[in-house]
């Protein structure tokens, strides 16, 4: 089913900038799957090493999250839209991470 | 770098002590230009992290897509995130770089027994290994 996946906008500069594409998919995983196989560098910021969705990544069909439905195995119809919001995390915590002065 | 006005510096850190001694979190707004980075505007939101709001942030999705519709209402762009580290220093977590999101800046502000301290600006890199930190210029009047 053709449908389009809105980019983010902290994830467009691995996007060839675009803020939409369109793909033929019959589920949400299907799509998602396609937009990481088409822009390699999305991967690392939407999946975790174990291959999940990292959990401050929300993806929505149309407005709704697709927690709530199937997951990834949300099916798809035609002119779907596919939303990735951020969640947005952090803390202080413990333990500090190694940064590069210049 | 980041540049923003000695108003936003001021609101970041009243917006810290006050919440103190739970994080304080909310949204940078402004605009690229080629080689620099301006904050016009913040929009202070809540802490959603319900358990344990004095070590964590959490802002919704809702909050976020909130934060992009006042952006452009007011012809900006979100560029990024605010938060404080009570009783921490104003550096970054492994917690904030495994949660943190490439291009955006992440400005952390420690507050010490309820006095702000250093305000500091972080961008994540794009390999996610790391923060690089974002050099801070507090400009006396930004025309918006």
């Amino acid at each position: 089913m053709p449908v389009k996946v809105l980019i983010p906008t902290p994830l467009r500069p691995f996007a060839e900038k675009k803020d939409s594409i369109q793909f033929d998919a019959r589920t949400v995983g299907e799509a998602l799957d396609q937009l990481t196989g088409r822009f390699a560098e999305l991967r690392k910021h939407l999946f975790a090493d174990d291959g999940r969705l990292r959990n401050f990544v929300n993806v929505y069909v149309n407005d709704e999250d697709v927690r709530y439905l199937q997951k990834d195995q949300t099916p798809l119809k035609e002119g779907d839209i596919i939303s990735i919001i951020p969640s947005i995390a952090g803390g202080s915590s413990t333990g500090f991470q190694p940064v590069r002065f210049p | 770098m980041l540049r923003l006005n000695e108003d936003l510096i001021i609101r970041i850190r009243a917006h810290g002590e006050q919440t103190y001694p739970h994080e304080c979190c909310g949204a940078l707004l402004g605009r690229d230009e080629e080689t620099e980075r301006e904050i016009l505007d913040l929009l202070p939101l809540e802490n959603r992290h319900g358990e344990s709001p004095r070590n964590r942030f959490t802002i919704s999705a809702g909050d976020f897509r909130r934060a992009e519709q006042v952006a452009s209402e007011r012809g900006l762009n979100l560029l990024g995130w605010y938060h404080s580290h009570p009783d921490h220093p104003a550096l970054p977590s492994e917690f904030d770089r495994a949660h943190a999101w490439p291009t955006y800046s992440y400005v952390i502000v420690s507050v010490e027994q309820r006095k702000s301290g250093q305000v500091t600006s972080w961008r994540l890199e794009s390999d996610r290994v790391r923060f690089t930190p974002e050099r801070i210029e507090i400009a006396a009047h930004i025309r918006v």
